[in-house]
């Protein structure tokens, strides 16, 4: 009873009606504790803190976009044909009526045009797919930058790296279903990548197209990959990557009360559970009004996949971009072995990146032997803190933007008004050298930025007064709102418990306007103690604490509701 | 632990328990309102249905379906729930004790290997092994449905007197295109063969031959050329003919071929030029095929040779 009703004391009547109300959930939470032996856990989980971050909401986003997806996925498929047979379609969009296309092609224009809030579904799946990947790799950058990844957190960082790889693989499948022209360019571009492959190139081809491209078989097969194998991989790494992070527990930035043995945040009952469920519906919301007026891949602009028709300016889904823009800034090697050969996209589209994302997967590890550091860490960087890291990821940030920039280079070229070997050619050599000087920049950058202790932080001005007799004092500005505000040592979650309401007095008990907070004396006090040490002292010009200046009652910032968190 | 907080601080977290809002009854009125139009947008959504539905409309609809709910929520566990903050202590991952005890634990598996009965264990392996080996019987009738040397990786549909068709399968007379026209060609009756799709080109009036091959000025009548339109690069059709610069040119990836040259690389990834298709010209003035391509059409592969 300690776990729900907290302290002992004299019950009142209303107290006492309270606990009438809650005899029917103690009893239901009783019989599933008797049965389950829930009742630990369930405390456990309900006190789990989660630290007040919006960098932590990246994972959110890409956890709430993958339930998005499957919601969105299982109605499309109910209406998609995984089927290549050609058909001459009679649907409703008129200019493609009598043109020979796949059942799949068809089916998916009949989805978008025929099928009440089809489009729109439709729509919603492919924006929560690129949002997907994009919130995975933003929320990377933070793993990154931050050190998150650090021990005890490796593993957790290496199944991220697969969850990305599979989001990157499901993605492309996805926009590959529709048999159009533009993504039946990708499958064609795709057949020749897996067919560079040594060894088992053409029979692994073979099998996953059923035959040379096109193939009779590339659609069902990507069908069952897209809808069942990649998503069940993906739901399994996600259920061991959530349950890593609630088994460590999340990082927290450093700050007050936060050390690395303990969590500051909300606890998950009730805040953050409302806090991060209206989360979910606001990312729903997010992706529904841009599935409902963002258009985005309207295939039926494109036309049905024909393999001997193709158009300029073909580029694939962004999150594939940047592997288009290595097929395109390789230089035409091909290496020639005794009867064989390794062909020339397989070096970029498939060895480059296989070496990259290795060496992502083992950064962390790479890292804690490079710097003999094997503790654990629970605590947050700065990057500015960690200028090497910060470096090996700007440069490689670098690297994956200018082969993404490779992936555009005709739409550059005819944008910048200049040929196309111009801008291959000057992305060919950013591609090593633009690396080699962001990397170095942003470590310098960084050790000057961590060199100046109030780098970040807002200078504090002086105001210059005039006194009634003629001079001039330079007094201390008020303090910016957000460095006002006194933040509260954190409470020990457990012992907190829900203060007894009593009848009339409510909004006075609970509401924040009962707590006392003054205008912030201490702050003054510390500029009074010590003017020598204001940043912005004018020579020659006397320097008087705030104390000694009337005031004048102003209206305090603060938002419409009141004071934020994280003040 | 409670006990001990209410005698000695009564009200210890009294402001960690207080909500963050300074004016409950505004934050209850939004977070009402949020919820009241996530409740209208759902009759609007039904009603949007029936009407046979609009995506815009129902785009925003959900918007307002969702994003009230998702703000509604949001609000009021900022605003109306406890505002803390909290801490937790974090539960020790590892120690060495805990290790100890599992490998001790872990030994008294031993005595079910020790002695003569590590001859079990030799032979459990062994056994489980050769299970993995039967992995390979179905590997090999996998192999059944992969290429063959003298499959369609190799060759094409495309022989000595084959007839130049369209994409509608008509036949391509001497005079079908001017100089600088191109055309998709396929052997006869093979229309649907991606593989075999070939650019045919005129490039000139007379015979084109490339500097140091003249004599292959034969495979070119009246200065039509056809090389092969799969890319040897990735793939994709090279299907931009550049009559001005004599160039062909790959939209996916911007490899760009000299016509005049045997459809050399002259720019891009692409490795190799484009094969070349020979042609003549029959007697009733149709463009046939001289022969088949003389190497494998298309990009590289492992098998293909070096």
């Amino acid at each position: 009873m300690s776990m729900i009703g907290g302290r002992n004391r004299p019950i009142g009547m209303r107290a006492r009606a309270a606990a009438v109300g809650k005899t029917a959930a103690v009893k239901q939470g009783r019989d599933l504790d008797e049965r389950l032996g829930l009742a630990g856990a369930g405390r456990w989980l309900l006190n789990y803190i989660f630290p007040d971050h919006w960098s932590f909401m990246l994972g959110e986003i890409a956890l709430y976009s993958f339930i998005i997806l499957i919601l969105t996925g299982v109605y499309v498929t109910f209406f998609f044909v995984s089927s290549g047979h050609e058909i001459i379609y009679h649907g409703a969009y008129v200019p493609l009526r009598g043109v020979r296309m796949s059942e799949a092609y068809a089916s998916t224009l009949d989805l978008s045009f025929s099928v009440r809030a089809g489009l729109v579904i439709r729509q919603m799946h492919h924006w929560a797919a690129v949002i997907f990947i994009g919130a995975i790799g933003i929320h990377m950058c933070r793993i990154f930058f931050t050190g998150a990844f650090r021990k005890p957190r490796e593993i957790n960082w290496t199944i991220g790296l697969g969850l990305l790889t599979f989001a990157l693989l499901n993605g492309f499948l996805g926009y590959s279903l529709p048999d159009d022209l533009v993504s039946g360019t990708g499958l064609r571009i795709f057949y020749s990548v897996f067919e560079s492959i040594p060894l088992v190139g053409p029979w692994f081809v073979y099998l996953l197209y059923g035959g040379n491209f096109p193939g009779n078989a590339i659609i069902p097969h990507m069908l069952i990959l897209h809808v069942f194998v990649v998503p069940i991989l993906i739901a399994v790494l996600l259920t061991a990557h959530l349950a890593i992070i609630m088994r460590t527990h999340h990082t927290q930035f450093p700050g007050k009360g936060a050390t690395e043995t303990n969590v500051v945040g909300t606890p998950m009952w009730p805040a953050y559970a409302a806090k991060s469920g209206g989360y979910f519906f606001m990312t729903f919301a997010a992706i529904a009004a841009l599935g409902g007026v963002a258009q985005i891949n309207p295939i039926w602009l494109f036309g049905p996949y024909d393999p001997i028709r193709v158009s300029s300016f073909t580029q694939p889904d962004w999150y594939i971009g940047w592997m288009d823009g290595a097929l395109r800034l390789m230089p035409n090697w091909e290496t020639h072995l005794p009867g064989h050969m390794i062909a020339n996209a397989f070096w970029p589209a498939l060895f480059m990146p296989g070496l990259l994302f290795t060496f992502l997967g083992v950064y962390p590890f790479l890292e804690a032997r490079l710097t003999r550091d094997y503790a654990h860490h629970n605590l947050l960087d700065r990057p500015r803190d960690r200028p090497v890291r910060t470096a090996v990821g700007a440069g490689l940030l670098t690297f994956f933007l200018v082969m993404f920039l490779g992936g555009a280079e005709d739409v550059i070229a005819v944008f910048l008004d200049t040929s196309v070997q111009a801008v291959v050619w000057t992305l060919r050599i950013s591609l090593v050298v633009a690396p080699l000087i962001v990397g170095p920049v942003t470590y310098l950058l960084c050790k000057e930025l961590s060199a100046v202790p109030s780098a970040g932080f807002r200078p504090r001005p002086n105001v210059i007064v005039r006194t009634a007799d003629g001079g001039y004092e330079a007094l201390p500005a008020e303090l910016h709102p957000r460095e006002q505000i006194e933040e509260l040592e954190p409470a020990p979650v457990g012992e907190a418990t829900v203060p007894e309401i009593i009848p009339g007095t409510e909004p006075e008990l609970v509401g924040a306007g009962r707590v006392p907070r003054g205008p912030a004396p201490p702050v003054s006090a510390a500029t009074a103690a010590a003017p020598s040490t204001s940043p912005s002292a004018i020579p020659g010009v006397r320097q008087v604490s705030r104390e000694d200046v009337v005031q004048t009652p102003g209206r305090r910032p603060r938002g419409f509701f009141g004071r934020r968190r994280g003040e | 632990m409670s006990e001990m907080s209410d005698v000695n601080q009564p009200d210890t977290w009294a402001e960690h328990m207080a909500i963050a809002a300074r004016h409950p009854r505004r934050v209850e009125i939004v977070v009402g309102l949020s919820f009241f139009l996530a409740i209208l947008s759902v009759f609007a959504l039904g009603w949007i249905f029936t009407q046979k539905g609009q995506p815009q409309i129902e785009g925003m609809m959900l918007f307002v379906l969702f994003g009230g709910i998702g703000f509604g929520m949001a609000a009021w566990g900022k605003y109306l729930m406890p505002k803390g903050p909290f801490a937790e202590e974090r539960e020790v991952l590892t120690s060495e004790e805990n290790q100890e005890r599992f490998s001790e634990t872990f030994q008294r598996g031993r005595v079910a290997v020790e002695g003569r009965r590590s001859f079990l264990a030799k032979m459990f392996v062994t056994a489980t092994g050769l299970m993995g080996a039967i992995l390979l019987f179905p590997l090999r009738s996998l192999t059944d449905k992969g290429p063959q040397a003298d499959g369609p990786l190799y060759k094409t549909q495309w022989k000595p007197g084959v007839l130049l068709v369209d994409e509608t399968n008509q036949p391509v007379h001497i005079g079908t295109l001017d100089v600088g026209g191109s055309l998709t060609v396929f052997p006869h009756g093979y229309t649907d063969a991606a593989d075999d799709q070939t650019l045919l080109i005129r490039a000139a009036t007379t015979p084109v031959a490339p500097p140091d091959r003249p004599d292959l000025e034969k495979w070119s009548p009246a200065g039509y050329l056809a090389f092969s339109k799969v890319c040897t690069h990735a793939g994709c059709p090279v299907g931009q003919y550049e009559a001005q610069y004599q160039k062909l040119l790959c939209p996916c990836h911007e490899s760009t071929f000299d016509v005049l040259d045997g459809a050399a690389v002259v720019f891009g990834p692409a490795p190799r030029p484009l094969p070349q298709l020979p042609l003549m010209q029959d007697d009733n003035g149709y463009l046939r095929a001289r022969g088949g391509y003389g190497e494998p059409i298309g990009p590289g592969f492992w098998s293909r040779g070096g």
